[in-house]
């Protein structure tokens, strides 16, 4: 029975917590204390609901006793008569069954949680607290980190949120952009933090993704009208219509070229077009993750590799390169431009990058380098490029792969 | 994982929905597929029609299917729209399913859907295969 309430209880604060933690940010005007308060009262739920029942509407329950909590820790304190009357009323205003979230308040709980005061890794994991309503052990699961040190991480995100006095609020118009694509990058890299096959259970893995996945539903509901939201969206989908093609029966990686497009998530891929849809029917410039989901969208609608439509690829990668230049994009430029007018022209880029000395030490450069040899016939060259990839790398399935292919050069 | 919540309806809820203005139905409708959408939860969904000159029934028995049209003969409990929603535990899907605005006389079939995993043992049967190609079809329509 108790587990059972538990259960519920977890299931319920998946649904409601942000929105409680929202609406109790914006009394409280602090996101720490607005949290502490929320768990004090979801340890209050645990205790009562299993002996009462669980209440009509548990997010308005949860709200008004963590507000009592906090008018409570006032009243001890006897001080901030001002807040603790204004909050009197603010309770006296809110009858349970009527509790509505302003949606508003979830936004600004993205905003804060996501601040430029914390680190990236705080960002994520406070994130994946307040606005996911995941608990501090399951975040800790995810990334495989000892529950201490996520809890840790979490505290003191929350502290540095209060000694930074950060408001509880939306950017300033001055400050969007860039507070925008803060949020996207912290929602992209629990994506990228799942889809990477570098470690862990594959299980996890998906799951992390697929929170990503809804977090980037979340914002998408908030901000409608914002094209790159939609374009995030539109990108995670269609990488994970890969998921179940990208790992084979022992749990290797499978390579794009290689993978059983029969696996791919059709419904996935069907939505990610769509949301690319929308985000061009906001009639902007197509951002960073429109085009990288343009790009994937290529791949999901090709039978097969050599049906892919790489002039095209090769087009998007462009314009990736001029919006938001990068070695890997560069590399990724060539690699199409090997598909589409064959190695000479792609060795060609790869060279200049190997000139720029970026991505110097990464496997990336001698592992495609070492390809685009091969397929040129430049065997002795190609085997030394794909042995020194193999030495770069530190994922050993990765580095068997390259091995592999190096062995089979010199047979 | 998914899972598809399926509205059923009985005469007693119809005759109940007569008596409620119209424009209540599609807000309560309105602000529970809202709070999933901003759950970050919905996937798809959709109400069926009562179209009687449209709906039809084909029934399997004899040689033949027999078409015939609506209403649905001895059915009580009619299917009349669905969500699919997205979430991560059983828990969850029973919590959202308990907050639909449905009335007396309503229930929801809550049914996990069938993902690949269901069928990577059969990924190489020629129909699974078959029905991958009739998907593949229908997304790059």
């Amino acid at each position: 029975m108790t587990t059972d309430v538990a259960r519920r209880v977890a299931a319920i604060w998946r649904i409601e917590g942000a929105r409680v933690v929202a609406t109790l940010a914006r009394v409280v005007g602090d996101l720490g204390t607005a949290e502490d308060l929320a768990q004090d009262a979801v340890a209050e739920a645990l205790e009562q609901w299993p002996r009462d029942g669980i209440p009509n509407n548990p997010g308005a329950w949860l709200t008004t006793v963590a507000k009592r909590r906090a008018i409570d820790g006032w009243r001890r304190q006897q001080r901030l008569e001002e807040r603790y009357r204004l909050l009197g009323a603010d309770l006296e205003d809110v009858p349970d069954a009527d509790w509505q979230p302003i949606p508003d308040d979830v936004l600004r709980l993205v905003f804060a949680a996501c601040h430029p005061v914390l680190s990236r890794e705080a960002q994520v994991a406070l994130t994946l607290k307040v606005v996911g309503g995941l608990d501090t052990e399951a975040i800790a699961r995810l990334f495989l980190v000892p529950v201490p040190t996520m809890q840790q991480r979490i505290v003191r995100a929350k502290k540095a949120l209060s000694a930074a006095r950060v408001p509880f609020a939306v950017p300033e118009p001055s400050e969007w952009p860039a507070r925008r694509a803060a949020v996207l990058t912290v929602i992209y890299l629990v994506f990228t933090e799942g889809y990477g096959a570098s470690s862990g259970d594959a299980v996890l893995r998906t799951e992390l993704a697929h929170e990503a996945i809804r977090l980037g539903r979340v914002l998408g509901a908030l901000l409608p009208r914002e094209p790159e939201v939609l374009g995030l969206s539109a990108l995670m989908e269609l990488q994970a219509s890969r998921f179940a093609a990208r790992v084979d029966a022992h749990g290797d990686a499978v390579l794009l070229a290689d993978q059983d497009r029969r696996r791919w998530d059709r419904s996935a891929i069907a939505r990610g077009r769509d949301l690319l849809q929308r985000a061009d029917a906001l009639g902007r410039r197509r951002g960073p993750y429109a085009l990288q989901a343009a790009i994937a969208l290529c791949h999901a609608e090709a039978r097969s590799v050599e049906q892919t439509d790489w002039d095209r690829i090769v087009l998007l990668y462009e314009m990736l390169g001029r919006i938001a230049p990068s070695p890997v994009v560069e590399l990724n430029r060539a690699v199409a431009v090997s598909m589409a007018s064959g190695p000479l022209d792609a060795l060609a880029i790869v060279d200049g990058l190997v000139g720029t000395g970026a991505l110097k030490g990464s496997h990336l450069l001698p592992s495609v380098r070492g390809e685009l040899l091969s397929r040129l016939g430049r065997t002795r060259e190609a085997h030394e490029e794909l042995c020194s990839a193999a030495e770069s790398t530190r994922n050993e399935r990765e580095a068997a792969l390259l091995r592999r292919k190096a062995d089979a050069l010199s047979d | 994982m998914k899972f598809m919540l399926i509205m059923r309806g009985t005469d007693e809820a119809y005759a109940a929905y007569k008596q409620i203005p119209f424009e209540q139905i599609i807000n309560d409708m309105g602000a529970y597929n809202e709070s999933m959408m901003t759950a970050g939860v919905l996937v798809a969904g959709d109400g069926l029609a009562e179209d009687m000159s449209k709906n039809f029934v084909v029934e399997f028995g004899g040689e033949e299917p027999v078409v015939t049209d609506g209403p649905y003969g001895e059915t009580h409990e009619l299917f009349n729209g669905f969500w699919i929603i997205e979430v991560s535990t059983r828990e969850e899907a029973i919590e959202w399913a308990r907050r639909a605005p449905l009335i007396a006389g309503n229930k929801l079939e809550v049914r996990r859907v069938t993902d690949e995993t269901d069928f990577a043992a059969f990924a190489d049967n020629e129909y699974i295969q078959k029905e991958e190609g009739w998907r593949e079809e229908q997304a790059s329509r």
